[in-house]
């Protein structure tokens, strides 16, 4: 018995446990929370307006008054930084809230209750999958009008196919087992059975791809900003803060380096989160 | 004494590719109530699928399966009390708990759902019957042993107080000494809670040891009903021998 009881540990302590065990959780989770802080607080952050615009100083190298430089209209590169973080954490955000659940439920339904519920929800997958996502993001924005949600819309609608399929795909492999069967012996059903018992075990692999999903997504939207279809001039955003950076990347570097480096940290703390993640969320793993 | 559970001319056949394959054809058995029936064989003989049949996890089925009066139909899944009163005790404990839910999780759910209270002290209770220490209850599956996981899945069993148990070679998959004790502690619950077993076996140890009557399967079909002296003398040699039986090919090597 007292051995038994000596393996209580505090939640705390077993959170210190788990994060100095997994060094890129530790990491990752840093860099997001980073991220995040920046986002939330970037007017108090920021030493300057985003938008405010001073042509006398404009194109200048880092400097005291201006830590990373300036940008074409004289715009602080650090200012616009911090308030870039916010479109960015929308949209992936939106993408979590939208996107997954609704990829795995559909998964978890077709892979389990099979049949024509299977094909027909499948079929509809194939098509949404078969939709070229920037291609759509250009149409929703070309019907719409650019900006950030509009963009946004187009790559949720078009990402919740590889959740649907892979949550199928794990699903189909549980129904056959002994667990879901001694679990329906015992009156278990319905959705208690579904969400329960199954997606526990198609929740890891989803979070995993969610992760290293969102690195994929952020340079998505980097990308509709740089061709400017994303958030509309002059809101910062790291995207299209690179595409004003290339017309004069030769001669003035930093201002597209510095939102480059932005994303480029911000997907590799979402790897990261993914990778310490799965360890994380297997209580297999002690 | 009356008949717990009738079975008449089961067949039972799995769709494939091109042809029906037929697993079990017309297997006829009764089990009289607290006794525990074997029902023997070698592995492929169809013995599991007759048992998964009875316990309602395959409905692909055709023939008479009767349960302490109530007539299972086939295609159907078994709902209401008759699901209460059959539990199953699977082959292998390290697949027939959920790696994700702790012990706590996975005895008080069942219970849960069909609305009882007091589910902590129902918890317990039914750790210490099958003889394990309640305070295992926070634990999950995978820091348990074979042995422990095994009574885990027989306290499950025995959570919704079913009147028929059925037992898938619930000691295969586990150590010698440890089978012992299992077995033990099924005939000593089997008593106290006035059950009928069911059990799937070609251990002929084990089936001398638990049954009281039972039936050699050979290909899908029942090769002959054994009685109590039969079964006792029954060796691992005749189990074996069912199989080739009626292989062509393989008689008189």
């Amino acid at each position: 018995m007292s051995a038994l009881t000596t393996l209580q540990i505090s939640p705390a302590r077993w959170l210190y446990l788990r994060l100095s065990r997994s060094p890129s959780l530790t990491t990752g989770a840093a860099i997001i929370l980073i991220v995040l802080f920046m986002a939330i607080f970037a007017p108090w952050l920021a030493p300057y307006d985003p938008t405010l615009q001073e042509t006398a100083n404009r194109l200048m190298a880092p400097s005291q008054q201006h830590w990373l430089g300036t940008d074409a209209f004289g715009r602080d590169i650090l200012s616009r930084l911090i308030y870039g973080a916010r479109p960015t954490l929308l949209l992936v955000l939106f993408v979590v809230l939208l996107m997954a659940p609704v990829g795995i439920t559909i998964g978890i339904l077709a892979g389990y209750l099979g049949g024509f519920v299977e094909r027909s929800l499948m079929r509809i997958t194939d098509i949404v999958m078969s939709f070229p996502r920037l291609l759509l993001a250009f149409a929703f924005v070309a019907i719409m009008g650019p900006g950030l949600l509009n963009g946004a819309l187009a790559l949720a609608l078009t990402s919740w196919p590889a959740y649907a399929r892979q949550a199928r795909a794990e699903t189909a492999k549980l129904a056959k087992s002994d667990y879901l069967a001694a679990a329906e012996m015992v009156g278990i059903k319905g959705p208690r059975l579904l969400f329960g018992h199954v997606l526990p075990l198609v929740l890891p692999s989803a979070v995993i791809r969610l992760a290293l999903d969102l690195s994929g997504i952020i340079l998505a939207a980097a990308g509709l900003g740089f061709l400017g279809l994303g958030v509309r001039p002059p809101t910062a955003e790291w995207g299209s803060m690179v595409a004003d950076g290339t017309q004069v990347i030769f001669d003035q570097w930093w201002i597209a380096a510095t939102p480059g480096f932005a994303i480029l940290i911000t997907s590799f703390g979402f790897n990261l989160l993914a990778d310490g993640l799965r360890d994380l969320m297997d209580p297999r793993n002690d | 004494m009356t008949s717990a559970v009738s079975v008449e001319q089961l067949s039972i056949s799995f769709p494939s590719a091109k042809t029906r394959f037929t697993a079990v054809s017309d297997v006829t058995f009764s089990v009289e109530e607290g006794q525990t029936f074997g029902l023997i064989g070698p592995s492929g003989c169809g013995k599991t699928t007759v048992l998964r049949a009875i316990a309602g996890l395959n409905t692909g089925w055709t023939g008479l399966i009767d349960i302490f009066g109530a007539k299972l139909e086939p295609g159907r899944k078994i709902t209401g009390d008759t699901r209460r009163n059959i539990q199953m005790v699977f082959q292998d404990p390290y697949s027939s708990l959920h790696p994700r839910h702790r012990i706590a999780h996975i005895l008080g759910e069942p219970l849960k759902v069909h609305g009882a209270e007091g589910i902590d002290a129902a918890v317990g209770i039914a750790l210490d019957r099958v003889g394990l220490s309640p305070a295992l209850a926070g634990r999950y599956p995978h820091q348990l042993s074979g042995g422990q996981r095994q009574r885990v899945a027989i306290a499950r069993a025995l959570l919704l107080k079913p009147k028929l148990l059925l037992l898938d070679e619930p000691t295969s998959a586990l150590d010698v000494t440890v089978q012992a004790e299992i077995l033990n502690l099924l005939n000593d619950l089997k008593a106290s809670h006035r059950m009928t077993f069911i059990l799937v076996s070609h251990d002929a140890g084990v089936i001398g040891h638990m049954c009281d009557r039972g039936v050699l399967m050979s290909h899908g079909r029942i090769a002959r009903a054994l009685d109590r002296a039969a079964l006792s003398e029954l060796t691992e040699d005749a189990v074996e021998a069912a199989a080739w039986d009626e292989t062509p090919g393989y008689r008189g090597n």
